[in-house]
């Protein structure tokens, strides 16, 4: 009995005589994922195939347009403003993120009631809704109930905007981005340093390495994994942001903050142009897809590395 | 000496950084506790009251808005275990030509612009009556929810040694016994961890909501968009309604604490 099973095992580790139904198993089980995946496709050919003609949802007909739309895009002025706003948030966003979600993941990793404490404190912004950490900061800054205007007023301060006025607009989203996305980057870093060895550490406190020095040449490039992850998330998230900037301007004052999101958004439901809207999503999709494939590719990498392949 | 200055300079530097964090927090608690006519004296010394909530809860539409959210949130996960619990298997244990090329694929839905997939979706589901509805929802949403489960899950049954299945089949036990029996109760608390950060990811979409749905369906955050944006604002009762909306997810964050790491980088993290 049991090597007959045996023999069947033998057989399943897919040797190359083994039978087309044990062989097909794995397709038929990922086959349910695989149907929702092709209707996931289906709005990513639509859109192709929609970008070609001059849709709109203004008229029941629409008429087949060729590279009418692109070619439009790349000559418009507020395409090219659109992605300056865009790489510009992204940038700035996962800058600051990164930068302080290290310094704060560092802090915490402390032994001492402070930090202790804050560790899963100051993860909360996390996971409320972007749109409703929006709202939150309205309540904090709008001018007649706002703590923060009215400090702001305390201290003599009583033109600041906030979203409302164009060069401040982008220095509140971001400040809404950082609110909820620091802790992101803090939580992986802080999951990096506290699986560090002990160790090297010990060996460079005793040689007198300065803080700087350890955290340079030690600390740093073993976290590294784990903080390249984490940029890389912000910045493909950050890139496609819609959710804070809509809720706070709705890409204004202005053209402020027209990201590309913001600009398909408008394009397709207030101009009611749905060809003309789909290209400046397709050519953002394109520069994702090529930084998740890049992800892959390292992360691929790091896993190999890890099991020592 | 310099070592204690060094330290109390770090303290404050977390207490700036943790004011600003959670001060919003504290200040929203306290707004909902306030009476309107307490409002545009923004002082901390104030008679606090239900009446916000009462408010909230005196209608059955707040509850709508959150009996719409529970419906297509469990509504997408529930679809997505049922469909990603084997893919993930299956990704994880056969090794099959174009298994990491179909693993990437799934991948690279958690990055797709959302605004890219609303467009033609927002056609399609005009033309086949979905739009405005739980199921089109739920099929829009498991796009942000299965991804995620199928990736996190891998790793889960990848940290499952085969042997362990081996022993059992040799045992006796069929493949699925082997499945059900052993490996399922393995990967529980992975698949309750991973369904937990999918319902957060879930709970707090916009973008599908807003555009998808709006009338029949609203779910809390699309609801709470258009409550600030009408003219006649009560701060407290807005401040309760935010509350309120976030409580759960903070509390599911909480409890799944353990495996945020891992979840949040899809796997890639062994936090």
């Amino acid at each position: 009995m049991a090597t007959e099973v045996y023999e069947k095992l033998e057989e399943e580790q897919l040797t190359n005589k083994v039978p087309l139904k044990i062989k097909m198993r794995p397709f038929i089980i990922l086959g349910p994922a695989f149907l929702l995946t092709i209707g996931i496709l289906i709005p990513f050919g639509m859109a192709i195939y929609f970008s070609l003609t001059n849709y709109s949802f203004k008229y029941a007909d629409y008429v087949f347009v060729g590279l009418e739309n692109w070619l439009s895009m790349f000559t418009s002025a507020n395409f090219w403003h659109s992605v300056g706003v865009t790489l510009t948030y992204a940038g700035l966003a996962t800058l600051i993120e990164t930068l302080l979600g290290i310094g704060i993941a560092l802090l915490l990793n402390r032994e001492n009631f402070i930090s202790r404490s804050l560790r899963i404190v100051l993860i909360f912004p996390l996971v409320i809704a972007p749109v409703i950490a929006t709202i939150i900061w309205q309540l904090m800054t709008n001018n007649s109930v706002g703590i923060y205007s009215d400090w702001l007023r305390q201290l003599g301060i009583s033109n600041f905007n906030w979203g409302a006025d164009p060069s401040t607009a982008l220095f509140t989203v971001l400040l809404i981005d950082a609110w909820v996305f620091t802790p992101f980057v803090t939580i992986l870093v802080l999951a990096g340093l506290r699986s560090l060895p002990k160790a090297p550490f010990e060996s460079a406190m005793i040689d007198g390495g300065s803080a700087w020095f350890t955290f340079k040449n030690l600390t740093l490039p073993m976290i590294m994994p784990m903080l390249i992850i984490a940029v890389l998330f912000r910045l493909m998230l950050s890139l496609q942001m819609f959710d804070i900037i809509f809720a706070l301007t709705r890409g204004g004052p202005g053209d402020t903050l027209m990201t590309l999101p913001l600009t398909a958004y408008t394009e397709a439901f207030t101009y009611k142009e749905l060809g003309v809207s789909l290209p400046f999503m397709l050519i953002l999709w394109v520069f994702v897809y090529f930084l998740s494939h890049y992800i892959v590719k390292y992360w691929t990498y790091t896993q190999n590395k890890a099991s020592g392949k | 000496m310099k070592k204690k200055i060094i330290a109390i300079l770090q303290n404050v530097a977390l207490l700036l950084y943790a004011f600003y964090a959670i001060f919003p927090l504290v200040w929203l608690i306290i707004l909902s506790f306030k009476h309107d006519r307490d409002m545009f004296n923004t002082t901390f010394i104030f008679t606090p009251t239900l009446e916000n909530y009462r408010a909230l809860f005196s209608d059955g539409e707040y509850i709508g808005y959150f009996l719409d959210n529970i419906i297509v949130s469990f509504g997408a996960i529930a679809l997505s275990i049922v469909v990603g619990v084997p893919a993930a298997y299956a990704l994880a244990r056969f090794d099959f030509k174009g298994r990491d090329g179909i693993a990437f694929t799934f991948l690279s839905f958690r990055f797709a612009p959302e605004i890219l997939v609303v467009l033609p979706l927002f056609l399609l589901y005009q033309e086949l009556g979905l739009y405005d509805t739980y199921v089109g929802l739920i099929w829009v949403f498991q796009v942000l929810s299965l991804p995620l489960l199928i990736w996190i899950l891998r790793g889960y049954f990848e940290d499952i040694s085969v042997e362990v299945e081996n022993a059992a089949r040799l045992d006796g036990y069929s493949w699925w016994q082997v499945f059900m029996k052993i490996v399922m109760p393995l990967i529980r608390p992975g698949l309750v961890a991973s369904a937990l950060l999918s319902l957060i990811f879930v709970w707090n979409n916009f973008t599908f909501s807003l555009l998808l749905a709006g009338q029949d369906v609203t779910t809390t955050t699309v609801a709470m968009l258009q409550y600030v944006a009408s003219d006649t604002v009560h701060y407290g009762q807005m401040a309760g309604a935010v509350l309120i909306s976030s409580l759960p997810i903070i509390i599911l964050a909480l409890s799944i604490q353990k495996h945020l790491v891992r979840g949040l980088s899809m796997g890639s993290v062994k936090g």
